[in-house]
């Protein structure tokens, strides 16, 4: 379905390329929801803008391949590529309201991909808008449309951007941090409102959160970022189970609720900066259990499991 | 004695509807009364809308309450006169939640931790020199970036020179609104080990406001659950997560992400239609309070 094969993205600042996507290699099968974690600045959103080629300058893909159903995404002209955002691939953003359009009705917003795409005629999309706020669950859907954003709650407009993804009938949605802003039980319902469009729709997700709490029962498999490279991935499963690098465990473990006492396991200190990198893994400054190696050079990614891979010394040593 | 007593807060906005329409009156803070010890850790968590954050800022005096009472250090606060007022505000102190929105970004990060101490005029130019340092180190800082601007530090950092301003003028009793919620999940556990340090080294009283259960079940040694601007129950945290009460508690509870890949947490939907705002909160179980028929 979707195969980034060794992207790097970077930034050219000051004479300095920046790696902040580096060598990043995952893939998203049909159906299924890839949870692609990290903190900020790891470089998960930079991702995501990279397989839309939304990556705007200082930065730039400098290379990879991104295939999609068959296609090398970087590869196309720039006309193709229009054609595949939305309607091959959409995006669901993390701030409801600063994506919305304050001047247009909701249902206007709805239509317009579907228009602008050439995929139904103005009363088609007009109804189909109304059968999308509806799919979402937003109750009242034919009067709601006529609603700006403004009129509208914070659940409420997430939704309608789900609405909007789902317009132009994409096969694979990526959705960053669609749940940030939201209270709990929002949180919760939008977390099984997407869990449903991925069955009702037929659709693959790339979910993207800084959070492993709240995307373990939404993924199938994990992806772990940070600083610019993929430090594990595996079945999510295997991935809470028996998390293998040494990131993963500290992430896994600063989640409030899971353990016991009253302080919490936090990571200390904090993600380097891009200009400041470590030559290493970039980890190894704050891991607890770093070798002499992990200073040196960067790990290679090792098998450990099937589908379960990481990037790190002390599965290195062991195979 | 406890350190803060609210009795039948109640605060009112009124929101015209167009020119010739009458103002509706819009309950933000429903009569709330609770009350907090010293060293005690007490949890406000609602949704948005809920009428939290306005009650935090009710106790301050940054938003004038409409009616009730507050008491801190037995001290009747919404009696007091601006001086007066300005004088037991050094006791009490807040920590907002946007770390990138709450601190000026054109002032150092020394002259951000130092202005409380210039307001109320205490100590010499070099005494405040030394006891920013201090706060600085206090809050897990260093002191050799005190010339910085808050754009240059992460919002980890950021959340820690909001919280050595707060701690500046030595207060008793913190109000920490959502003072994570803005953060990386790694970042927070960071701020509220830093929270709880502080806690036990400074003898700190928080009143900690949160959306996040989580945190809240973690470090609040009581919890009151608000709704439309009521309590709707409060408690032990141990006893209202162990056995909530009221039905909106335990649909509330019932959307706390479980990090578990296997574990499905069966959802309770709340249902507000039946809900009567007007019902008293009564005893349910020692120190447990519900607003439940």
């Amino acid at each position: 379905m979707l195969e980034v094969q060794r992207l790097t993205t970077v930034f050219d600042v000051a004479g300095r390329v920046l790696r902040a996507v580096d060598d990043v290699s995952f893939e998203v099968r049909k159906g299924e929801t890839l949870g692609l974690v990290g903190e900020s600045g790891s470089g998960k959103s930079l991702t995501a803008y990279s397989i839309l080629r939304l990556v705007q300058p200082p930065g730039r893909i400098s290379s990879g391949r991104v295939l999609f159903e068959g296609r090398d995404l970087l590869a196309l002209p720039e006309r193709e590529m229009r054609k595949v955002r939305g309607a091959g691939i959409a995006l669901i953003f993390q701030e409801p309201m600063t994506a919305l359009n304050p001047v247009f009705t909701v249902g206007d917003q709805i239509a317009e991909a579907m228009l602008v795409h050439g995929l139904a005629t103005r009363a088609g999309a007009k109804r189909r808008a109304v059968e999308l706020l509806d799919a979402v669950r937003v109750a009242e859907p034919d009067r709601r449309v006529r609603d700006y954003p403004h009129q509208l709650s914070g659940g409420m407009r997430q939704r309608v951007l789900i609405a909007m993804a789902l317009a132009c009938r994409p096969s694979l949605v990526i959705a960053d941090e669609p749940t940030t802003a939201l209270d709990v039980t929002i949180q919760a319902q939008i977390l099984d409102l997407l869990r449903e469009m991925r069955e009702a729709f037929d659709l693959s997700m790339l979910l993207i959160s800084h959070d492993l709490g709240i995307i373990a029962g939404s993924a199938d498999r994990i992806a772990v970022m940070y600083a610019g490279r993929l430090v594990e991935q595996g079945p999510v499963r295997d991935v809470f189970r028996s998390p293998a690098h040494p990131y993963t465990k500290a992430l896994l473990a600063s989640i409030p609720g899971g353990a016991t006492g009253r302080r919490l396991k936090a990571i200390e200190g904090s993600v380097p900066p891009l200009t400041e990198l470590p030559r290493g893994c970039a980890f190894a400054p704050r891991c607890p259990d770093a070798l002499p190696q992990c200073q040196r050079e960067p790990p290679m990614s090792t098998g450990i499991g099937p589908g379960h891979e990481v990037r790190c010394y002390l599965h290195d040593r062991q195979e | 004695m406890p350190l803060l007593d609210v009795r039948n807060l109640v605060k009112t906005f009124s929101r015209s509807r167009g020119w010739w329409g009458r103002p509706s009156v819009v309950r933000a803070v429903d009569s709330v009364s609770f009350s907090i010890e010293p060293g005690e850790t007490f949890g406000l968590v609602g949704e948005s809308g809920s009428g939290k954050t306005t009650t935090g800022r009710c106790i301050l005096r940054l938003v004038e309450p409409t009616s009730g009472e507050v008491r801190f250090q037995d001290r009747d606060v919404l009696a007091l006169s601006r001086e007066e007022l300005r004088r037991t505000r050094r006791d009490m102190q807040i920590v907002f939640q946007d770390p990138y929105s709450s601190l000026n970004p054109r002032m150092r990060a020394r002259t951000i931790v130092e202005e409380p101490l210039v307001i109320h005029k205490l100590g010499t130019k070099t005494e405040r020199r030394e006891r920013v340092a201090e706060l600085f180190r206090l809050v897990g800082l260093d002191p050799a970036h005190l010339d910085r601007y808050p754009h240059e530090f992460s919002g980890g950092q950021r959340q820690r020179i909001g919280l050595a301003r707060a701690l500046a003028l030595n207060p008793s009793l913190i109000v920490a609104d959502e003072p994570v919620s803005a953060l990386d999940v790694s970042v927070q556990a960071q701020v509220i080990n830093l929270l709880i340090d502080l806690q036990e080294r400074l003898k700190l009283t928080y009143l900690f406001i949160a959306h996040d259960l989580r945190l809240v079940e973690h470090i609040c040694d009581r919890v009151a659950v608000m709704y439309r601007g009521r309590i709707l129950e409060m408690g032990h945290t141990a006893a209202l997560f162990r056995s909530p009460a009221h039905a909106y508690t335990r649909a509330l509870l019932s959307a706390i992400p479980v990090p578990d890949p296997d574990t499905r947490p069966t959802r309770i939907e709340w249902d507000a239609s039946g809900l009567d705002l007007r019902l008293p909160l009564r005893q349910v179980d020692q120190g447990h309070w519900a607003a439940t028929p």
